[in-house]
């Protein structure tokens, strides 16, 4: 796509829990800039992926490359510090938190805050600014003080986006962001998820096929461990062994062109 | 924990409980009551130390009176290392120095401690606590065997201000300047990228780790400074005491900071302070009455668990919330019906304890309101017993009606805002 280094690049990657060998060998380049979506059915491996690649798990063999840079062994607020940010299937977010200070709390180490004990939170306005950005960028503005672990079902999934692209990573790895949501709240999820990753890079798990064909520049297939195929959504919908393997039990209308 | 307080709310009760530490030494003019009152301040900076770390942060520690001793060993050292240099001034900065030796060691011992969150953290602290105190008797010269170490703040020459410390008020005044000090740094962290860390570290330190923070580094940081408090508070009672035992560094001094957090509230910054304050009053005022005051303080802190886990802190707010949104009307009445029976089961259950405790002590007969009880009749222990059950038979009565009017009104609360 284009000639420079790739966002990430996944080669030989494999993970075994105990005997079983869940991921078998992958290898992946996405590029910059690219909405890459994975889809594969379940169990597949697809968040064991995501575990690999932002250093929830390690490994057991293969290398990641974040950005040209092998990020293999690193913990995961290294490899969050070099500009990688996921979320999670099951929401992951600061319950008694209020939505407000989830999202400061978020922006705080890429605002350069670090430890600091010396500061005072009230006085920062960047982080306030961002937060209060991001927050209206999720539609959670009128929830402003309300404790993450009250929210409702979407509203959650909304606020477990935005922690993760609060922060500013260049590369963002959603997974299942519209999991769980009704149709008017998938078409929401999809208008913030297309917003806020302008001009990012964006790996994205999802099982509905709606999300993925409008979203995606490519998509790989995941299937048992390994990636059957990676390529343009006509290209996948048109590829026979993805059909077979996985498509053939989610009819997808529309035809390729 | 959930939306901040608003900052009028916080300074009205800043400024209340300067109020009133200023003018009850004044009112009363009793020595008991200023020696209590120091203690009460001690113990308040010791156990906000501590909710730093349980509240704050979510580490639930067992050895926290390693930083408490090690400051005042560290102080009345210094004190004793002064001599006749002391001036009032410097023996004023002490509690500095405290502070500090509780840096040093939160700086060492974090280090064992924060690898891990959770049952590992409460173990090891336990651990580590339990071996200072094992090894305190190959210290003599540290830690002064059996009888500790004893000081004298006055002695130096001259005075700082006209104040020499040696009046029991004077040295309220410095250690009530202290906690003070000490309370607004600790409740300025709480307003810091470093105090909101923490707490999202004490949500969720799983997600912490994948906006940027190290989780480790956080608890250690936290740690280290909660250290420097809790040898603050060290330092304060040497001065207050002039004596030093390495009773104030075993589990004992531990477990008491523990309840006293938890009882006030870790949910509250002002919970500890709370907590401080009545279990040194319980200490204090029915230790002086009864003998089996531990076994009230136990009993308290069961009740406490089952029926108030957010500890005083949170019952007080929840009435307050319900008396700015005029629903403690509707509750007012259930209260007051729900009162006397309450005083009932109370009044059996003491009657019991208090018999049983005068018989195990090999009494014959008790004093009640005057009159003689013999202890080896059945007759005031059925009656004791029969107080107890009509008591907790009148409770059960009227806590139905109670439970549902409460509901009733938390509900409305919640709706009334949305
Ligand atoms: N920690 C673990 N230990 C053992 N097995 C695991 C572990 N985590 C995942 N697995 C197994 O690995 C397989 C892949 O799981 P994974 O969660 O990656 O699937 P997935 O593709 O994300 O599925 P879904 O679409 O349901 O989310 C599953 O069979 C699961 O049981
Ligand atoms: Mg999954």
């Amino acid at each position: 796509m284009t000639a420079s280094v790739p966002a990430l690049c996944i080669s030989g990657l494999r993970k075994s829990f105990g005997a079983s060998e869940i991921i078998r060998g992958i290898d992946l380049d996405i590029a910059k800039g690219e909405r890459h979506a994975i889809i594969g059915p379940n169990g597949a491996g697809k968040s064991t992926l995501f575990h690999l690649i932002s250093a929830r798990l390690a490994a057991t063999s293969g290398t990641i490359a974040l950005k040209g840079e092998p990020v293999t062994g690193l913990k995961p607020f290294e490899i969050n510090r070099k500009g990688l940010s996921r979320s999670f299937q099951i929401t992951n977010i600061f319950h008694s938190l209020s939505v407000f200070e989830n999202l400061r709390s978020a922006v705080l180490w890429s605002l350069g805050y670090k430890y600091s004990f010396w500061h005072r939170l009230s006085v920062l306005r960047d982080a306030k600014e961002r937060a209060e950005h991001v927050m209206c960028d999720i539609g959670l503005q009128n929830r402003r003080d309300t404790a993450a672990g009250i929210l409702s079902y979407a509203e959650q999934r909304a606020l477990e986006i935005g922690i993760t692209i609060a922060g500013g990573a260049d590369v963002i790895l959603l997974d299942e962001p519209t999991a769980g949501m009704s149709h008017s709240e998938t078409d929401e999820a999809v208008a913030l998820i297309r917003r806020v990753t302008e001009n990012k890079t964006l790996v994205m798990v999802e099982h509905d096929m709606g999300v993925v064909f409008g979203l995606a520049d490519r998509i790989s297939v995941l299937v048992y461990g390994q990636v059957i195929a990676t390529d343009t959504p006509q290209a996948i919908r048109a590829n026979p062994l993805v059909q077979e393997a996985y498509l053939g039990t989610t009819p997808v209308s529309g035809n390729a062109s | 924990m959930t939306a901040p307080s608003s900052l009028p709310r916080q300074v009205l009760i800043w400024a209340a409980i300067f109020v009133i530490a200023c003018v009850l030494p004044s009112l009363f003019r009793s020595g008991f009551l200023v020696s209590v009152l120091s203690q009460i301040a001690i113990m308040a900076v010791f156990a906000l130390s501590y909710n730093m770390l349980l509240g704050q942060t979510g580490l639930l520690s067992f050895g926290h009176a390693v930083y408490y001793g090690l400051g005042a060993f560290a102080t009345i050292h210094l004190l004793n290392g002064l001599g006749k240099s002391a001036t009032p001034l410097l023996v004023a900065l002490l509690p500095l120095g405290g502070g500090a030796a509780g840096l040093v060691a939160g700086l060492i011992l974090g280090r064992m401690t924060t690898k891990k969150a959770g049952t590992t953290f409460a173990m090891i602290s336990l651990g580590i606590a339990e071996l200072m105190f094992a090894t305190t008797p190959i210290f003599p010269s540290v830690f002064g065997g059996d009888g500790g170490f004893a000081g004298n703040r006055m002695a130096g020459k001259g005075s700082f201000l006209g104040l020499t410390w040696g009046p029991q008020i004077e040295i309220y005044w410095l250690v009530l300047f202290w906690a003070f000090v000490s309370a607004g740094l600790m409740f300025a962290l709480t307003q810091t990228p470093l105090g909101r860390v923490a707490n999202a570290v004490r949500d969720n330190p799983e997600r912490a780790e994948f906006i940027g923070y190290d989780t480790r580094q956080v608890r250690y940081r936290m740690l280290v400074l909660s250290g420097l408090f809790a040898g603050i508070a060290g330092g304060l009672s040497a001065l207050n005491y002039e004596i030093v035992t390495v009773d104030m560094l075993n589990a004992h001094t531990s477990g008491s900071v523990l309840l006293m957090t938890y009882t006030g509230g870790i949910g509250h910054f002002f919970g500890p302070v709370l907590g401080a304050a009545m279990i040194t009053l319980m200490q204090t005022l029915v230790g002086g009455l009864t003998h089996a005051w531990l076994l009230y303080f136990g009993l308290f802190f069961l009740f406490m668990v089952a029926f108030a886990p957010g500890g005083m802190a949170s019952v007080l707010s929840r009435q307050s919330a319900l008396v700015k949104a005029g629903l403690w009307r509707c509750l007012l009445p259930h209260y007051a019906l729900a009162a006397a029976p309450a005083a009932l089961a109370c009044l059996g259950a003491v009657g019991l304890i208090e018999m049983a405790y005068a018989l195990l002590a090999g009494h014959d007969a008790a004093s009640f309101m005057g009159t003689s009880i013999r202890l080896h009749t059945l007759l005031p222990w059925l009656g004791a017993a029969s107080v107890l059950i009509g008591g907790i038979a009148g409770l059960k009565w009227v806590i139905g009606g109670m439970s549902d009017a409460w509901h009733q009104a938390l509900s409305q609360l919640q709706g009334g805002k949305p």
